[in-house]
């Protein structure tokens, strides 16, 4: 329960709020409490000598209690979900600003489906919890203990029945419990096995089918549901015997004081009225308990739910507040990377890119060459510091980038990554997407640099097409087009395109280049360009092209000259696009 | 093709868990409705039938345990009755019938419980596997047109919403049915006055339920609409977080996310106000009606009309009556959202597989490798075709580049040899003998296919290699890891062979995957060959293996190859230069340059830089 107790600082603001839910439970309580002794109150004084006046007062009486704790309650309900719905909206709030300050780093360990999965169930779980605790699961132990005393006063006697059931129900319920827990998980472990070869096979279908291994696969899905079946029958038949079980010594108890009080009312010890009323306030007493059995397996969820939700409040952004806040008034471009090492946080034993030093000035074309793996990404996400180095440093304009302010660090950067994330949208919004107010004539000419104008153009609505979850779906060569065109709209000093052209022809690619060589060379501002390429053809015309190798610069210079003096850049361009021309034969077309 | 696919991991719900007394309670999900309830509750119950006899069994000792449990007020009546008379002898016999009838009635639900999990969890067996097993057999049009990750999510929750209700729901409406009935059937054969007076509550309670019950899923579904708008603010933003941080957006991000927010809490707080307002009128009902029963029943025992015991059993049976009646309200949308995924599921159910083999398909046995295409013409939507009137021919162990654009048609165009897909005009002849006359399966023994993206099951690499051909002995496996230069890198592994792969692979690099894909294919030893060549470039050294490990596996083999890089393409014997779906230019690699015609543009657009940065 560590868990929830900590998260207990989101409820503060609404603590008046819950404390006066929390009073009026008293208040509920109380007046539910009373009907039984009121209807002992009619027995006693109204049927046996024959009462008319008590008995109409008396039901008149509990007309007025059950109104009370019914209109109690509807407030009750409605400060306890106020509390709750607030609680949940801080949270999710929180969550939210959290990411915000995240790194790249960050996001590398809560990943999208984490993020959503604490934003929207765990929460949910946690709310939940918030929202019985106001209500029912704080009433509970209230009731119980208020039926106890009444039930010790009106008979110290079948109040001992009490000591014998409740001490059972306890180890019952902690005895099914651990049991429940161990089973439940077994299940679990079922399903995920069982979903794991569903999503293999939805993936995999292709491969499936190529090597005919259907009726394999289809004894593969049997095996783990049948497994999955046999654990689910075990687990929920514990809990078919449980639920019987409880019920059962709840109604012996009853029975038993039936019985006792009908010796004692013989006896003349107690009334009638007051046997009926114990018999009320134990099940009163017992009821509550049970209820908290059931609670459990919530409040287990929901601390687990807290404990994945405290995991992102408590995650440090790795890139910490710039040291200085320096500002620069017209930024240049000139990017310096001066011994330069990174290594994953956790992971220092091998750094992904040692000692790295190179400089690209305003107007440059830089690219980045290597294999899968070898920190080309990593490099350039240096920059806008999705990552920050772990030493050395990276300046811009010779100011170091961790001293500068990042916001106008980044507005100084255009990216346009891997993966070309859109939102939902229309393809305008998505262009200006870095700079909301930029004109139609600007978006129209970011598309056209970025090759994406003439698709654009074919859409059922132009620029207004609806793009995303409801609308067009785009090819990834289109999706890409569009990301570099919402890159150039910033008008950045420093474009980084990290691979955002792998699912464009070549042609297309060709075309880009070229249209973005113009583009720079038409504003009066150089753009200082990266590039990560995986094809050796995007990278030919670079001022500079650095080949990493395992996380060090293996060689930097232009195509030219690594084409004749070095082997590994031969040897890519072999596999590429076979043997190398010699020397000045270099000219193909 | 579909690329940039999202995959999106389902939260996974717990199929069929019988909560404690069930959590209950609206909250969460969207309240849907199915298009055509008795159709979804009939084929439901196909699943059912198998079990009948147990059913049966469930139903009766329901209805039992059910009356014993009605039984017990009453007797609880009795034996106030004899304590009020001083009778302490003529109370034992009331008191040990309950204790009888309390332990009964406990033992039947415990059996009824037992009883309905089997039935239960056998028939969510077959359905899952049923539902298995036909979407192996549906072509991959059908996969074509579903997002995966929204595929599975549904399958997961659809199938955990049914096994609820058959778990717990069904049982509880059947029993909370029943206990109305008891309940209305035993208080009138009690008293029929005292009855009379309590039915002023219960009409009141049964009303409340039924218009608190359709107000709420009104304001619930403005509810679930905001929460739906909120859900899709997250995760966009969390899903495109690198782009909101590298364009500066947080701002406009929290300010979007703030109102969805603020939405979601004040229609959250009417919602869930509203809907839990039946609690405390259930409540007042219930007590109000306690109170009747004491005024009424005061005097109508002063008059000698009732007995103590009989109010004392009245008041219990009217405590009874609240708890079913609020259950079967939940009830409702529970039962709806599990109609409404069954009917998904049986959507699925009921996709045709859309092409069976023809009736007289033949068994294809070893082929030479004679491929030939004659005037192919293929569409996905009828009236787009994507290839038209293709024609080649590739003679036995010749191999095939096929360069073009990406969306020319190349990758659609090898799929129509596996026969993923049916041609719509032309022929396809392996051998002289049409694909469309022989069976699919024997068709597809003859093929090797090494996709860009390799793929593995979360097993042992031994295992996913085997896949090949699954009668393999583990020599055989090893022999071919050995020769796709597979077996140095497999034995470095933590436990070799025995390593097990997760789905991603993600203890192995690109290339040791692609080395395996092409173990895999060693293995199955095609007569015929697909490759979709990758177009990311992995290190030196493992590019080098997998060129000479691809060599080894063409070398016999007709091959037909998604070529781009250069030195595959200069090295085939006949290049196919598709584009816009249809076969522009066909030749080897010098024949084609010499034609100057696409092929030449084509080839010379991967080297116009290289002549600019030269001149």
């Amino acid at each position: 329960m560590r868990s929830l107790l900590r998260l207990y600082r989101f409820l503060r603001p609404y603590r008046v709020r819950a404390a006066v839910a929390l009073m009026l439970l008293l208040v509920m309580v109380t007046a539910d409490l009373v009907i039984p002794h009121l209807t002992q109150r009619v027995i006693d004084q109204g049927i046996v000598p024959k009462n008319l006046y008590v008995i109409i007062t008396t039901a008149l009486y509990m007309v007025g209690a059950a109104i009370l704790s019914a209109s109690v309650a509807l407030i009750n309900n409605y400060l306890s979900v106020s509390v709750a719905m607030g609680f949940a909206a801080d949270l999710r709030s929180a969550l939210m600003r959290k990411v915000q300050s995240f790194s790249f780093a960050n996001l590398d360990t809560l990943q999208t489906g984490k993020l959503i999965v604490r934003s929207t169930s765990d929460v949910n779980m946690v709310q939940v919890v918030v929202m019985l605790s106001l209500r029912i699961l704080t009433r509970a132990p209230i009731w119980a203990v208020g039926a106890i005393v009444l039930l010790i006063f009106t008979s110290p006697r079948l109040a001992l029945i009490m000591a014998v059931a409740v001490p059972l129900i306890v180890v019952l319920v902690w005895f099914f419990a651990r049991k429940a827990r161990t089973m439940f998980l077994l299940m679990q472990q079922r399903l995920d096995r069982l979903n794991i070869v569903l999503q293999e096979n939805l993936a995999g279908m292709r491969v499936v089918k190529a090597f005919v291994r259907t009726a394999h696969e289809m004894a593969r899905f049997g095996e783990a549901n049948e497994e999955l079946m046999n654990r689910t029958i075990q687990a929920s038949q514990l809990m078919a015997v449980f639920i019987p079980f409880m019920l059962l010594i709840l109604n012996l108890a009853i029975v038993s004081a039936v019985w006792i009080g009908g010796r004692m009312a013989t006896a003349g010890q107690m009334t009638v009225g007051e046997v009926v009323a114990a018999i009320n306030y134990l099940s009163f007493a017992l009821f509550p308990i049970l209820m908290l059995a059931g609670m459990l397996g919530p409040l287990a969820a929901a601390d687990a739910s807290a404990r994945r939700i405290l995991e992102v409040l408590d995650a440090e952004p790795e890139v910490g507040k710039p040291r200085q806040a320096a500002t620069f008034a017209h930024p240049k471009g000139r990017i310096v990377f001066e011994n330069v090492s990174f290594s994953y946080r956790g992971n220092s034993t091998e750094p992904v890119l040692s000692d790295v030093s190179f400089s690209a000035e305003p107007g440059e074309t830089v690219a980045i060459l290597g294999a899968t793996g070898s920190g080309k990404s990593t490099l350039i996400h240096l920059i806008p510091r999705f990552y920050d180095v772990t030493s050395g440093r990276i300046t811009f304009d010779g100011i170091d980038v961790r001293d500068l302010d990042i916001h106008l660090l980044r507005s100084a950067i255009g990216v346009a990554l891997q993966e070309a994330v859109l939102f939902s949208g229309t393809v305008r919004d998505n262009i200006r997407y870095g700079q909301a107010a930029a004109t139609d004539e600007e978006v129209m000419a970011a598309a056209r640099a970025a090759q994406a104008d003439e698709f654009i153009a074919e859409l059922p609505k132009g620029y207004d097409t609806v793009i995303g979850q409801r609308g067009v779906t785009l090819s990834g060569g289109q999706r890409q087009r569009i990301a570099i065109a919402r890159a150039l709209l910033v008008k950045p000093k420093v474009l980084i395109l990290d691979d955002s052209t792998s699912a464009l022809d070549i042609e297309t690619e060709v075309r880009l280049q070229e249209a973005l060589d113009r583009l720079i060379a038409d504003s009066k501002n150089a753009t200082t360009r990266f590039i990560v390429a995986q094809r050796i053809s995007t990278v030919l015309l670079a001022d500079r092209i650095l080949l990493l190798d395992q996380g060090r610069i293996n060689a930097v210079g232009t195509h030219r000259q690594l084409l004749a003096s070095n082997t590994m850049y031969r040897d890519i361009y072999r596999s590429q696009l076979g043997e190398p021309p010699d020397g000045e034969a270099g000219d193909h077309g | 093709m579909a690329d940039g696919q999202t995959r999106q991991s389902a939260p996974v719900t717990m199929t069929g868990t019988p909560g404690p007394g069930g959590t209950g309670g609206p909250q969460g999900r969207t309240i849907e409705r199915p298009k055509d309830v008795r159709g979804a509750l009939r084929r439901l119950m196909h699943y059912l039938r198998p079990h009948r006899g147990g059913l049966v069994v469930i139903a009766l000792i329901a209805a039992l345990g059910t009356a014993l449990a009605l039984a017990a007020p009453y007797l609880l009546g009795r034996a106030i009755d004899q304590l009020a008379k001083g009778n302490l002898r003529a109370l034992l016999l009331p008191v040990l019938l309950m204790a009888a009838a309390y332990v009964l009635s406990a033992v039947a639900q415990l059996i009824q419980g037992i009883l309905t999990v089997r039935v239960s969890q056998k028939a969510m067996r077959t359905l899952r596997s049923d539902l298995f097993n036909h979407m192996e057999t549906l072509s991959l049009r059908f996969f074509d047109a579903r997002a995966q990750g929204e595929l599975m999510s549904r399958l997961t929750n659809d199938m955990d919403a049914i096994s609820q209700v058959l778990t717990n729901n069904a049982a509880q409406l059947f029993t909370g049915v029943l206990t109305l009935v008891g309940i209305l059937f035993v208080i009138f054969i009690l008293s029929p006055w005292l009855a009379l007076g309590s039915m002023v509550a219960f009409p009141l309670m049964i009303g409340l339920v039924g218009t608190v019950g359709r107000k709420t899923r009104n304001v619930f579904r403005s509810y679930q609409a905001r929460l739906g708008a909120l859900n899709a603010v997250l995760e966009e933003t969390y899903s495109g977080q690198r782009i909101v941080l590298a364009f500066g957006q947080e701002e406009s991000v929290l300010t979007h996310f703030d109102r969805a927010n603020e939405e979601v809490r004040l229609t959250g707080v009417r919602a869930m106000t509203l809907a839990l307002v039946v609690m405390p009128m259930m409540g007042i009902l219930s007590n109000l009606n306690i109170a009747i029963l004491c005024g009424l029943g005061g005097w109508l025992a002063i008059r000698g009309a009732v007995s103590i015991g009989t109010i004392a059993a009245f008041i219990s049976y009217s405590r009874r009556f609240a708890e079913p009646l609020r259950q079967l309200g939940n009830l409702y949308n529970q039962v709806q959202r599990a109609l409404a995924g069954a009917e998904r599921i049986f959507e699925i159910l009921d996709t045709i597989p859309s092409q069976s083999d023809v009736p007289q398909a033949v068994e294809l046995s070893r082929v030479s490798g004679e491929v030939k295409l004659e005037h192919v013409t293929f569409s996905y939507v009828p009236g787009v075709p994507v290839l038209k009137d293709i024609s080649v021919h590739a003679r036995s162990g010749e191999r095939i580049a096929l360069v073009g654009h990406t969306g020319a048609g190349k990758t659609t165009l090898v799929n129509l040899l596996s026969r993923f897909y049916d041609i719509d005009e032309g022929r396809i002849l392996f051998g002289g003998i049409d694909i469309r006359t022989v069976s699919r399966d024997s068709l597809r023994r003859q093929l090797g296919v090494v996709l860009q993206q390799s793929f593995f099951f979360s097993e042992s690499v031994l295992e996913n290699i085997r896949y090949g051909r699954l009668t393999a002995t583990d020599e055989e496996v090893v022999s071919a890891a050995r020769l796709a230069h597979a077996d140095g890198f497999t034995r470095r592994l933590p436990q070799g062979y025995n390593t097990i792969l997760s789905e991603r692979g993600a203890s192995l690099s690109e290339g040791q995957r692609q080395l395996l894909s092409i173990a895999r294919a060693v293995l199955a030893d095609p007569a015929i060959l697909i490759l979709d060549e990758a177009t990311s470039s992995v290190d030196t050294r493992t590019e080098l293996s997998i060129q000479k490990a691809l060599n080894e596996l063409m070398r016999g083999r007709t091959s037909f190859v998604i070529a781009h890089r250069l030195s595959t393409i200069s090295g085939a014997d006949q290049v196919i230069v598709i584009e816009k779906g249809r076969l522009m230019e066909q030749g080897t690699h010098e024949e084609l340059l010499a034609r100057e015609g696409v092929y030449h543009r084509l080839y010379h657009s991967q080297f116009r830089n290289q002549a600019k940065e030269a001149s």
